[in-house]
C-alpha cells in the first residue's frame, strides 16, 4: 500500500522530512461483542508549518488515530500496530515514560469541550504552569507562572495576569478554548493535534479560534492536525486533507484536490450533503443513504459499499475486495476506490458537481 | 407515502382555514427575564434572556431563528410552545391570545403546535416502544383515528421514512437520525399547523443531517406546515427557511427573507455572523470580519445597541439610543443606526 | 466564602430550631399523658395531677416549648416554691423517669462511648476502604481488583451482629488474645481505651470499608474517564501525579459528603455494635429509653442526633467549597 507520506507534496523544501509520519497504523479494541477495528491500516504524514485536516463522521476512527499518536490509549486494552514516527522516533511500542516525555513537549493536543477538558478545581494559570513545569523541572514556580501568564496574553486573553487566577468556570467558552491552546503551546510543541476544537463554540468565536491557531502556527511553525466533521473548517484551515471512513483512509490529497476534485464517492457524499451559504438554496441536499457501519462487523469489500451509489460498477469487486489507497493521475492525490479514474471523473461531473456545497 | 396522511379527511373536525395573508402566529414584544439570586440575602439580578421580541409566522411559512448561544432563541421557542411562562408580551395563535393559556386551551394548542428537540435520545422515553411514543399525543388528547391508533402510528412511521414494522422496537435500537425521525413522527401525530424545531439536526452526523433536513423540507411542502426553526447553523437555516430572524443578546437585530439576509444583510452582526461561517465552497480564510471579544452577559447588557461593544461601526449614538427595527435599503427590518448596504461576496 | 459560610450556618441553625419544635411537639404534645407514663402503673389521679404540675404540662404548649428551650440554654427549676423544687443546670433536658438522673448527665456518660467507637471506626474505614477502592480502580481488571471487589461485596452484605459475634468468638472466647470490649475514658488510660474498643472498631470499620471501597472505586473509575484527566495525561504529567493530584481530588469529593453524613448519623448511636459488645453508649441508652417510654432521654438523644447531622452537613458543605471552587458561587 502506498503511504501518502511517500508522495511528498513539496520535496526538498525541508531537509528533515515530515515531522509526523504514520505508517499502516492499526488500533483494535477487544470487547465482549468482538474486536473493534477502530483504525485499520492508516498512513499519513504532516510537515512542520502545515495543517492536515482529518475528516470523518463519528466512528470513522479520526479521534482514535489522534489519541494513538499521543500515546493516550491504554496499551493493555488497545492492540496497536504500525509505525508512528514523531520527529523520527517511533511512538508505537515506546514505554509510557518515554511517550510521557514527548507529550505536552514535542506534541500536544486540544480537545472539543474546553470546559470538561480543564480541571474544574484548579486555577487556569496553575494548570498551564503545571504543563510547563513538568517538562522544565528546573524552572522555578514563579518562572512557570510567568510563562503561563505570557501564554495567556499571547492567545489573546485580556488582563492575563489577573485572569490566570480565575477558575475555568469563570471563563467564557471561547476564553476556555484559548486557555487550552495556551496550555498546549506552552512548551513550543512541534506537533499540535486539535480534536474538534471549535465544535462546541459559536461561529464568531470559532472564527476567532481558527484565526488564532493560524497565527500561532505561523509563529511557532508547528505541524497541526485538525480533526473535524466540519468540511467548512477543513476548507478554511487545511493544507492537506485525509478523509476517513470505517477506520480506513478513503481519500488523501491537498485541500485543492480533495475539496475541488474529489474522487471518492464518500467524499462526494459528504460534500453534497453539507448545506452551503452559496448555490441554490431550494435544491434538495443529496444525503448519503443509510448509516455509518459498525466497526466490529465492517461490510466485506469496500466498507462504504452499502451506502455507495456506484458500488458494483466493476463486477463484484466492491463487495469482495478491500480497495487499496492508490495514487490517481495527480501527484499526491490518493483514493481508495474501485472506480476507474475515467468513470470517477464522469460521475463527479455529471452527478455531483452541479449540487450545492461543492466548491466551484 | 405522504398521500395517506394528506388524503385522509375528516378524522378530526376540519378547522376553518384562515385566509393566507393572515399570520398563524404573532409574537409581540415577548420578554423573558430569569431572576438570579446572588449575595447573602438573595438579592436578585435579572438575566434578560429575551427582551422584547416581535415576529409573525404565516401558515405554511418557515421562519428561521438564528443567533449564537445566549441570544435567546431557545428561550423564545420554549415560550411559543408554552414550556416557559413569558415575563411579558403577547403570543397570538390563529387570532387567539395564548400567552397564558392553561388546561384545556393549552391542550387544544398542543394539537396545533408541536415541538421537536435537539437531542433525539433524551426526548424519547427509553422504556416505551416507538409505537407507544408516537401514539402518546393521540392518547393524551383522546383521539381515536379511523382504523385505530396502531394504523395511524404506522402511517406516521412510514411518512417519516421508518419501517412501520418497527412499531414494537425501543428507541435504543435506532440510530441518531432514526431517533430524530421518531421525534418528527410524534410531532406530526396530531397534524399540527406549526412545528417549533429547536436545533433538530445539530446533534447528527453530516450525512444523516442532510437526510433529516430533506425529510423536514418534504413534510413542510406536502403538509403545508409552518415552522419556527431554531438553529445556530446558518447554512442549514438557509436551506430550510424562507424568512430568517437574527437574534443577539435577547433582541431581534434583523428580520428578512432569505435573499435579504444572506445576500444583502443590513445589520453588521448579520454580516459578521455570515462571514464567520466556514464554507466548503471557499478554500482558505479570506476576507472574514473578525468580531472581537465575547458576547456580553445578559445580566447586564450594554446600553443602547447591544451589539455596539463588538461592532466596528459603533459611534456615540449607539451607546445612548437603542436602534428601533426599521425597514432598511435591503428591504429587511433591522435594528441599526448605521446599516450596511450592498451585496456580500 | 464568608458569605457562603454565614448562609450555611444560618440555614443550619434554622433547621435545628425546626427539628426541636417537631420533636417537642411529637413527644410532649401528642401522647395522651406523659405524666401517667412517668407516674407508673398504680397511680391515682391526684399524683398524676401533681406530676403534670411539676413538669409544667398544664401550661399552654407554647410556654412549655419556651421553658423547654430555656432549660437547654440557661437551665430551669421544676416545681418552684414547693418542697419538691428541683434545679436543673443548663443544658437541661429534664430528668430520667426511671431513676431521676439528670438527662444531661446520662448523655455526658454515654456520648463519649459512642464517639470513641464511631471516630475510631471511621478512621479505619476511611483509610482502609477508600484506599482499597482507589487502588482497585487504578488496577482495574487485575487480580487485586477482582479480589477487592469480592471481599467488599462479602463485607457489604454482612451484618454487624454476625461479624461482631464471629470476632468475639475468635479473639475473646477462643484465643483470649483480646479482653472483652469495655470502655475506659481516653483521658484515663489511652492504651486501655484502645484495646477495649478494638473489636467494635474493626467490626464497624470493616463493614463500612466494604461500602466505601465500592463507592471509591466507582467514583475513581468515573473520574478517570473525565476529559480533564485525559488533558492531564496529554500535558505529559507522570501517571502518579495524574492520579494523586488530578483524579483523586475530584473523586474524593462525593466521598467526603457521604462520610460526613455517615459519621454524623452514627454519632446519634450505634445500637447494634454497642449491644453486641456490651458498651453503654448513646444508642443502647436511647433504645432502652424508647422501650420504657423514658421521654426526656428520647427527646434529648433525638435532638442531639439531629444536631450532629446538621453540623456534619455544615462541615461537608464547607469542605466541599474548599475542594470545589464552583460551589462557592451559589
Amino acid at each position: 500500500m502506498t503511504a501518502p507520506a511517500s508522495a511528498p507534496k513539496s520535496p526538498a523544501t525541508s531537509d528533515s522530512g515530515p515531522y509526523l509520519q504514520v505508517n499502516d497504523l492499526r488500533v483494535q479494541f477487544p470487547t465482549e461483542d468482538g474486536v473493534v477495528k477502530a483504525v485499520d491500516g492508516v498512513s499519513f504524514s504532516v510537515e512542520r508549518g502545515q495543517t492536515l485536516g482529518i475528516v470523518g463522521e463519528s466512528g470513522s476512527g479520526k479521534s482514535v488515530t489522534s489519541l494513538t499518536v499521543m500515546g493516550l490509549h491504554n496499551s493493555k486494552r488497545a492492540r496497536i500496530s504500525g509505525q508512528i514516527l514523531v520527529g523520527g522516533r517511533n511512538v508505537v511500542g515506546m514505554s509510557e515514560e518515554q511517550t510521557r516525555r514527548l507529550r505536552g513537549r514535542d506534541m500536544s493536543m486540544i480537545f472539543q469541550d474546553p470546559l470538561s477538558a480543564l480541571h474544574p478545581y484548579f486555577k487556569v494559570g496553575a494548570q498551564i504552569a503545571e504543563a510547563y513545569k513538568v517538562h522544565h523541572p528546573n524552572a522555578s514556580k514563579s518562572e512557570a507562572k510567568k510563562r503561563a501568564v505570557d501564554m495567556l496574553g499571547r492567545v489573546g486573553i485580556p488582563q492575563p495576569a489577573r485572569r490566570a487566577d480565575s477558575y475555568p468556570h469563570e471563563f467564557s467558552g471561547g476564553m476556555r478554548q484559548r486557555a487550552m491552546i495556551a496550555m498546549a503551546l506552552v512548551n513550543d510543541p512541534d506537533l499540535l493535534i486539535a480534536d474538534e476544537p471549535t465544535t462546541a463554540l459559536d461561529v464568531t468565536v470559532q472564527a476567532q479560534i481558527l484565526d488564532l491557531l493560524e497565527d500561532l502556527q505561523r509563529e511557532f511553525n508547528s505541524a497541526i492536525i485538525m480533526i473535524t466533521h466540519d468540511l467548512g473548517v477543513v476548507a478554511q484551515v487545511a493544507d492537506d486533507v485525509l478523509v476517513m471512513y470505517g477506520g480506513r483512509a478513503v481519500e488523501f490529497g491537498s485541500v485543492e484536490q480533495v475539496m475541488r476534485r474529489p474522487q471518492h464517492p464518500y467524499t462526494w457524499g459528504l460534500l453534497a450533503s453539507v448545506p452551503s451559504l452559496h448555490g441554490d438554496a431550494d435544491a434538495d441536499l443529496v444525503p448519503i443513504k443509510g448509516n455509518p457501519p459498525s466497526l466490529i462487523n465492517l461490510p466485506s469489500g469496500c466498507a462504504f459499499n452499502p451506502r455507495c451509489r456506484y458500488a458494483g460498477r466493476n463486477g463484484d469487486r466492491s463487495f469482495t475486495e478491500v480497495p487499496e489507497l492508490h495514487q490517481v493521475l495527480e501527484r499526491g492525490h490518493l483514493v481508495a476506490c474501485h472506480l476507474s479514474e475515467a468513470d470517477s471523473k464522469k460521475f463527479y461531473a455529471e452527478d455531483i458537481a452541479p449540487s450545492a456545497g461543492v466548491a466551484q | 407515502m405522504t398521500e395517506t396522511l394528506v388524503q385522509e379527511p375528516g378524522t378530526e373536525p376540519v378547522k376553518p382555514s384562515r385566509p393566507s395573508g393572515e399570520p398563524l402566529l404573532v409574537v409581540e414584544d415577548l420578554t423573558k427575564h430569569f431572576p438570579v439570586r446572588s449575595g447573602m440575602f438573595g438579592t436578585t439580578g435579572l438575566v434578560r434572556a429575551v427582551d422584547g421580541v416581535s415576529f409573525s409566522v404565516k401558515p405554511g411559512e418557515t421562519l428561521g431563528l438564528v443567533g449564537e448561544s445566549g441570544c435567546g432563541k431557545t428561550t423564545t421557542g420554549r415560550m411559543l410552545v408554552r414550556l416557559l411562562e413569558p415575563t411579558s408580551g403577547k403570543i397570538t395563535f390563529e387570532g387567539k391570545d395564548i400567552t397564558h393559556s392553561k388546561g384545556g386551551g393549552l391542550r387544544q394548542l398542543r394539537q396545533d403546535m408541536q415541538i421537536i428537540f435537539q437531542d433525539p435520545y433524551a426526548s424519547l422515553n427509553p422504556r416505551h416502544t416507538v409505537g407507544r411514543i408516537v401514539a402518546m399525543p393521540l392518547q393524551v388528547n383522546g383521539i381515536n383515528p379511523p382504523g385505530g391508533v396502531k394504523k395511524r402510528v404506522q402511517e406516521l412511521l412510514e411518512l417519516v421514512g421508518l419501517n412501520p414494522e418497527h412499531y414494537n422496537r425501543y428507541p435504543h435500537e435506532f440510530s441518531g437520525g432514526q431517533r430524530q425521525r421518531i421525534g418528527v413522527a410524534r410531532a406530526l401525530a396530531l397534524r399540527p399547523k406549526i412545528i417549533v424545531a429547536d436545533e433538530p439536526v445539530s446533534a447528527l452526523d453530516v450525512s444523516i443531517q442532510a437526510q433529516v433536513i430533506n425529510l423536514l423540507r418534504e413534510l413542510q411542502r406536502e403538509l403545508d406546515l409552518a415552522f419556527v426553526f431554531i438553529a445556530h447553523d446558518l447554512a442549514v437555516v438557509r436551506h430550510f427557511c424562507q424568512r430568517i430572524a437574527v437574534m443577539y443578546l435577547g433582541k431581534m437585530v434583523e428580520v428578512g427573507d432569505r435573499e435579504q439576509i444572506y445576500e444583502r444583510p443590513a445589520h453588521p452582526y448579520t454580516r459578521a455572523l455570515l462571514s464567520a461561517v466556514p464554507d466548503v465552497t471557499k478554500l482558505g480564510a479570506s476576507g472574514r470580519i473578525r468580531l472581537e471579544g465575547d458576547v456580553p452577559t445578559p445580566l447586564n447588557p450594554p446600553s443602547g445597541c447591544r451589539f455596539r461593544t463588538r461592532c466596528w461601526k459603533a459611534q456615540e449614538k449607539c451607546a445612548t439610543e437603542e436602534p428601533p427595527l426599521t425597514v432598511k435599503p435591503n428591504g429587511a427590518l433591522a435594528a441599526c443606526h448605521f446599516p450596511e448596504e450592498g451585496t456580500i461576496k | 466564602m464568608v458569605r457562603f459560610l454565614t448562609r450555611r450556618v444560618l440555614v443550619g441553625v434554622a433547621t435545628i430550631i425546626a427539628i426541636s419544635i417537631i420533636v417537642f411537639g411529637l413527644f410532649f404534645a401528642v401522647p395522651s399523658s406523659p405524666a401517667k407514663v412517668m407516674c407508673g402503673k398504680n397511680c391515682d389521679p391526684a399524683s398524676i395531677a401533681a406530676v403534670e404540675t411539676k413538669l409544667g404540662l398544664r401550661e399552654p404548649i407554647t410556654t412549655q416549648y419556651t421553658e423547654f428551650m430555656k432549660g437547654i440554654f440557661v437551665g430551669r427549676t421544676y416545681s418552684k416554691g414547693t418542697p419538691f423544687e428541683q434545679h436543673c443546670e443548663a443544658p437541661c433536658f429534664g430528668f430520667s423517669f426511671r431513676n431521676n438522673e439528670s438527662v444531661s448527665a446520662i448523655v455526658a456518660r454515654t456520648l463519649p462511648v459512642t464517639m470513641s467507637i464511631v471516630v475510631g471506626a471511621a478512621v479505619l474505614w476511611l483509610l482502609f476502604g477508600v484506599s482499597l477502592g482507589m487502588i482497585s480502580a487504578l488496577r482495574r481488571g487485575t487480580v487485586f481488583d477482582k479480589l477487592a471487589i469480592g471481599v467488599s461485596l462479602a463485607g457489604a452484605s454482612m451484618q454487624v451482629f454476625f461479624f461482631g459475634l464471629i470476632l468475639l468468638f475468635a479473639f475473646v472466647y477462643f484465643t483470649g488474645w483480646l479482653p472483652f470490649p469495655s470502655y475506659t475514658p481516653l483521658t484515663e488510660n489511652p492504651a486501655k481505651w484502645a484495646s477495649g474498643l478494638i473489636l467494635p472498631w474493626v467490626t464497624l470499620g470493616f463493614l463500612n470499608s466494604a461500602i466505601y471501597a465500592r463507592l471509591s472505586r466507582a467514583q475513581m473509575l468515573e473520574t478517570l474517564s473525565e476529559d480533564y484527566v485525559r488533558t492531564a495525561r496529554a500535558k505529559g504529567l507522570p501517571l502518579r501525579r495524574v492520579y494523586t493530584k488530578h483524579a483523586l481530588r475530584a473523586a474524593i469529593t462525593p466521598i467526603v459528603t457521604i462520610a460526613g453524613l455517615d459519621i454524623g448519623a452514627s454519632l446519634g448511636g450505634t445500637f447494634i455494635t454497642e449491644t453486641i459488645f456490651g458498651l453503654r453508649g448513646l444508642g443502647k441508652e436511647t433504645v432502652e429509653a424508647v422501650q420504657f417510654l423514658n421521654l426526656p432521654i428520647v427527646v434529648a438523644t433525638v435532638l442531639l442526633a439531629a444536631v450532629f447531622i446538621v453540623v456534619a452537613n455544615l462541615i461537608v458543605d464547607v469542605l466541599y467549597a474548599v475542594i470545589d471552587p464552583r460551589v462557592r458561587l451559589s
